[in-house]
């Protein structure tokens, strides 16, 4: 159990982590900027290159860093909520739900509002389908949930590749981008951000309820949680940051499922810094993966979910092979 | 204040068509100990959870010292009663002392971290059930019976005058049954603890209650003190299987002919 001094200073390293990981989503591009005129010119003083900083790599970077906070949020909250650590809004085919919305959207020729909205129903659709079949304890739901979660990504698939099919060809980038996880196009960061600290500020005073949970209802309910409310709130809060998370950068796997995971690893899983942890670290680890994503090939820009899938996708095996239940 | 730790009125209990109780009347005092009895399956265990207000009853009410599981809220509640869980899954990795620390939850504030005043009682309960210097195992390598001590220890740490403990020898040795039993009957004996157990031998039920509650299975239920109901005939037909008593060193044993 980490002391209290020692939860502060594990955030204060993942908050300096995090401005390292600013830093570089600012000065790294196709033009590199130096470090101290990225400061002068998010001082406002003006500078060379001032707009690239504030007008193209600053949102997407903030961008970058609530996504990944989101997605590392809804993750560890799924992980408490079904006590299963493999659960996260990509493997539970939630994403998957929000690529149908999103690409029956793009297909209908709505606007940006419209896919927004028909991804944010198509993310709420397929988690009521999950929870809805993959709540209680036992040992057979932790199989029905993955199982669920296998199926509503399946059919999702099915779904998206046949609207990727009939798509018009003009459409189809657009489509493939927004299905890989996208950050290019992300509207207002501010609103992702604002939703994410309301997200983990509103799950905070609950953290220690949360460690109970994650031990079994009975046993949190017996120990003095009130478990029905408990439930519903988090499932509310998981539903909404997901929801919000997929619809702003499209289907970027696996953060939600590694980066909780990683930091359980290296403080244990006690949710008092477990949630804020993984908020700062998947922020920084998403910030820089979309970094090397429009650098490595620069210019052209690669997916950003395509890297957090490669690194994701072994991890995951490691983990599954690691919990044979 | 002299209402009873725990006391049941007019309850009832079912498991989908299969009556446990029916009508089941009884209140437990300071200090006192109740075993419940019966074949598996008979409903012992979800009585204990109705009793510890995981589960709502059709019919009647629990009060724990007075008042109702609806009045006292889960965090009250908590105050007052702990439970012991028949299986302990543990999804997490999580160390020996963390876990035990989490009966300290209900007397903790909202903002509040464990302060070593807790973890000296989490260590305390630890070296109660013999775990002292396990603190920093992770609970996942814990045996069978480590782990239930463990479970034990948790209660402890929480600390509540009743105990309703189902089965609180699963997994233990012969050694550490005794030593448990021990343990709580010490608690009750100078904390005036009361403990409601479900136990599976009739004899340590003799040994360590002063009253046993036989559940049949068809929702009749019996209460009375340990002489009265723990006699051959009476487990004989609650267990569908001739036993015989015997007596050695003042305590009564019963064996499977």
């Amino acid at each position: 159990m980490p002391s209290r001094q020692r939860a502060f200073l594990v955030l204060a390293l993942l908050a300096s982590g995090g401005l390292a990981s600013f830093a570089a989503a600012l000065a790294v591009g196709s033009l590199a900027v130096p470090v101290p005129d990225v400061i002068a010119a998010l001082l406002g003083q003006p500078v060379d290159n001032a707009a690239i900083v504030l007008e193209l790599r600053l949102p997407r970077a903030l961008a970058g860093f609530a996504c990944g906070g989101l997605l590392a949020l809804a993750g560890a909250l799924m992980q408490v909520l079904l006590r299963n650590p493999l659960a996260d809004p990509y493997v539970l085919g939630i994403s998957g739900g929000a690529g149908v919305g999103a690409m029956f959207a793009i297909l209908l020729g709505l606007g940006m509002a419209g896919i927004n909205g028909l991804a944010f129903l198509g993310a709420l659709g397929a988690m009521l389908i999950v929870f809805g079949l993959a709540h209680g304890d036992g040992a057979w739901t932790q199989t029905r949930l993955l199982l669920t979660g296998v199926i509503v990504a399946a059919g999702c698939g099915a779904l998206v590749a046949l609207m990727l099919s009939i798509a018009p060809e003009h459409k189809l980038r657009g489509m493939l981008f927004w299905l890989m996880g996208d950050l290019s196009q992300t509207g207002a960061p501010w609103i992702a951000l604002a939703i994410l600290g309301a997200a983990l500020l509103a799950t905070m005073p609950f953290a220690r309820e949360l460690n109970l949970l994650a031990r079994g209802h009975d046993t949190a309910q017996a120990l003095g949680v009130d478990v029905r409310r408990l439930r519903y709130a988090v499932y509310a809060i998981a539903s909404l940051v997901t929801a919000v998370a997929v619809t702003s950068a499209g289907s970027i796997g696996f953060v939600g499922l590694v980066v909780p995971h990683l930091v359980r690893l290296a403080i244990g899983n006690d949710q008092r810094l477990l949630l804020p942890a993984s908020v700062l670290a998947g922020g920084a680890l998403l910030t820089l993966a979309d970094t090397l994503a429009r650098t490595i090939v620069a210019p052209q820009q690669l997916p950003v979910g395509v890297l957090t899938a490669l690194i994701g996708v072994p991890v995951f095996l490691f983990l599954l092979a690691r919990h044979p239940r | 204040m002299n209402a009873p730790l725990i006391s049941a009125q007019a309850l009832q209990v079912s498991i989908g068509e299969h009556a446990v109780c029916t009508d089941l009347d009884f209140s437990l005092q300071v200090g006192e100990r109740l075993a419940i009895l019966g074949r598996n399956g008979a409903g012992k265990s979800t009585l204990l959870s109705v009793l510890a207000g995981l589960r709502t009853a059709d019919v009647g009410e629990v009060r724990l010292s007075g008042q109702n599981y609806a009045e006292l809220g889960p965090r009250e509640a908590a105050k007052r009663r702990g439970w012991l869980p028949q299986r302990h899954g543990d999804a997490f990795a999580s160390s020996v002392l963390e876990t035990a620390l989490t009966g300290r939850h209900p007397h903790l504030g909202r903002w509040d971290w464990e302060t070593n005043r807790d973890t000296e009682i989490a260590r305390g309960a630890l070296k109660a059930v013999g775990l002292a210097g396990l603190e920093d195992r992770d609970v996942q390598t814990l045996s069978g019976g480590e782990r239930q001590r463990l479970a034990i220890a948790t209660l402890l740490t929480q600390g509540p005058p009743l105990y309703l403990l189902d089965e609180p020898l699963a997994h233990l040795d012969l050694n550490h049954q005794i030593a448990v039993l021990d343990l709580f009957a010490g608690a009750a004996k100078d904390c005036g603890a009361g403990v409601i157990m479900v136990l599976h031998e009739p004899g340590l039920a003799d040994r360590y209650c002063d009253r046993a509650l036989l559940i049949h299975g068809d929702g009749r239920t019996e209460l009375g003190s340990c002489r009265e109901m723990l006699t051959a005939p009476c487990l004989t037909e609650l267990y569908g299987h001739p036993l015989k008593e015997v007596e050695s060193d003042g305590h009564r044993w019963f064996i499977p002919c």
